[in-house]
């Protein structure tokens, strides 16, 4: 095909044709830990990186490839690597850019495993997170020292709904010759597609929405092939030579996908976290029909966010799809076909309002996860965030009367009667 | 002068299918540059490959015997790759051109592209491809690159064509 395909082609076929052996349409699950060399040789080849083939599951799966190629495909990207989780994803991407001592830079407006692990578990490996203090361009070049080594932000924050400016982020990380990391969990490439706004480097929790039915941990990084690693010799992983594969030099070798490799020969090889066949394939099923549902989460989404906002037991809506948010307009520049499927509202009635809510509603399940086909609700003051005093609850964006939604493809109406007859119950 | 900034999928993929030879200018006798990986990838798939490298002449490369230029060659080839810096381009181009038989294609490595190179050769009837890798575009049309990941930017509903052995697929109708 010489016309690029689209995107609901390339969620359905990218990565994935007929089994060669067998003829199986769907691709199988190569559910085996190992896969036989065809003689010394041959194997001497696979260890090198000579060859290309699989020698053992931890590093490379062909269920798994089927995975990372329709994902590079979707954030169009030169390759991927699917991982464990998409905390083993953010862990193997800064294992192949931090050395000892160095920082990178974060927004606050983080999901809040995020910034535990990078606040206090990346502590021991001595790699520094520095905060950008709010979201725009400059509030992250203002924390740039020479030991930055690279910028993280989510596309669509996770739960605040914030709708970040890649493209002025994606700037100040040019100019200063640092990699652009993008968290594209909540927005999925349906809704953005981060390389194209001069992101280098995306990872995503497939555990949400890309598997999309709460069945499978997964998670990914997709290299955009766009960062130029032997510019200024700030990556050793890339640029020098690594004895543990005859001195290879990756950059040189693997050009416009080497950052992608560095992450699967070195990270994952010797951190671990590697996927199961068995995930990966549920994590493909389900990209099938992600453009069907993530339109129908976010035009659930977008009913029952204006259902609320209209509702007199409810204080404020955090929605960027919102007309009336302050993120509507960067929501409509970088995902007009949606502002996601997640968001934030506060009851009246603080603290026991939000666990009366939880505890009434029918429909929606009580539980800690997002992007699911099914409609899910939490009150994080009461769950997640418990541990934390008022103040932090706050400045987390998890106050007491902070109820945080996320809208299923059910029918809407039976969405807003099971949130009517809770709130009632107020 | 053909369209340098898109080559179809097809057009390489039928040079890659309809090539035999190749003689490969700059591969590397070291065993962890990129020359000596595509040469032995390109030996694995069956093409007929002649490493040139003067300081390598008479010794073997990846198991084949390496010549000093490509005026030493035994026989005819059907591709030229040249693995070198784009200085060395102009000094190539007259050897290619003082070829007795010369080669159906002429292809430049990832990183190398010379329009006015390519329209000299390509005015003696040369097909020229410039700024790609072979093992890669290899990897692409066969399947094997996306085993690591790599998104090939081709879909299709046709499967992969099996080689003897574990794990190696080969090219629908190639020559080599
Ligand atoms: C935005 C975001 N990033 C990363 C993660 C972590 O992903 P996982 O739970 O697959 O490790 C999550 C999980 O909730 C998330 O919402």
């Amino acid at each position: 095909m010489s016309n690029e395909p689209g995107f609901d082609t390339l969620a359905i076929h990218a990565g994935a044709q007929p089994d060669p052996a067998t003829g199986a349409r769907i691709t199988p699950i190569y559910q085996t830990a190992s896969f036989v060399f065809d003689d010394v040789d041959h194997a001497a080849a696979l260890f090198g990186l000579q060859a290309f083939g699989n020698i053992y599951t931890r590093i490379t799966n062909p269920t798994t490839a089927v995975l990372e190629e329709r994902v590079a495909a979707l954030e169009g990207g030169t390759a991927a690597l699917a991982v464990a989780s998409g905390h083993a994803a953010q862990l193997i991407v800064m294992h192949a850019l931090m050395q000892p001592g160095d920082e990178f830079i974060a927004s606050r407006k983080l999901y809040g495993g995020s910034i535990n692990q990078f606040g206090q578990s990346f502590k021991s490996f001595d790699w520094h997170v520095k905060w950008a203090e709010g979201t725009a361009a400059s509030d992250f070049e203002a924390q740039i020292t020479p030991k930055t080594k690279a910028i993280f932000i989510e596309s669509l924050a996770n739960p605040g709904g914030v709708v970040m400016d890649i493209n002025g982020i994606a700037e100040v990380a040019r100019k200063h010759h640092v990699p652009l990391i993008v968290d594209n969990t909540m927005a999925t490439p349906y809704l953005c597609r981060p390389i194209e706004h001069g992101a280098d480097i995306v990872v995503e929790s497939l555990t949400k929405f890309l598997a999309g039915h709460g069945n499978s941990m997964g998670g990914i990084i997709v290299d955009g092939g766009t960062f130029d690693w032997g510019k200024d010799n700030r990556y050793p992983v890339l640029t020098q030579p690594r004895p543990e594969y005859n001195d290879i030099v990756l950059a040189e070798t693997f050009g416009n996908f080497a950052f992608a490799i560095a992450c699967r020969v070195l990270g994952l090889r010797d951190l671990g976290p590697a996927i199961s066949p068995f995930n990966a394939f549920q994590i493909i099923t389900g990209i099938e029909t992600l453009a069907l549902r993530m339109q129908r989460h976010c035009d659930n989404a977008l009913k029952v966010a204006e259902y609320l906002e209209g509702h007199d037991k409810v204080e404020w809506v955090s929605y960027a799809g919102l007309q009336s948010d302050e993120h509507n307009k960067l929501q409509k520049q970088y995902m007009p076909k949606g502002a996601g499927g997640v968001f934030t509202f506060g009851v009246k009635g603080g603290y026991e309002a939000g666990v009366s809510l939880v505890s009434n509603v029918q429909i929606f399940s009580h539980l800690a996860n997002i992007g699911d086909t099914r409609s899910l609700v939490i009150h994080p003051a009461s769950t997640t965030h418990r541990q934390l005093d008022d103040d932090q609850q706050k400045a987390a964006g998890a106050g007491a009367d902070v109820i945080r939604v996320s809208i299923g493809i059910e029918d809407a109406d039976d969405l807003i009667a099971d949130l009517a007859q809770a709130l009632k119950q107020l | 002068m053909s369209d340098h900034d898109n080559y179809s999928d097809a057009h390489i993929r039928d040079i890659l299918a309809s090539v035999r030879s190749i003689a490969m200018i700059g591969a590397s006798a070291n065993k962890v540059r990129p020359s000596y990986f595509a040469a032995t990838y390109l030996i694995a798939k069956g093409y007929d490959l002649y490493p040139i490298n003067v300081g390598q002449a008479g010794n073997e490369i990846a198991g084949v015997m390496t010549y000093a230029s490509l005026g030493d060659l035994p026989e005819p080839v059907d591709m030229v790759d040249v693995f070198r810096r784009a200085e060395a381009l102009p000094g190539i181009v007259d050897e290619i051109m003082a070829m007795p038989h010369l080669p159906k294609i002429v292809w430049l490595q990832l990183g190398i592209r010379d329009d006015n190179i390519a329209r000299k050769l390509e005015a003696e009837g040369m097909t020229v491809i410039q700024n790609r890798c072979p093992k890669i575009e290899y990897g692409r049309h066969c399947g094997e690159i996306a085993w690591v990941g790599v998104n090939r930017r081709i879909i299709s509903a046709k499967k992969p064509i099996l080689k003897p052995g574990y794990q190696h697929f080969t090219l629908e109708g190639q020559h080599a």
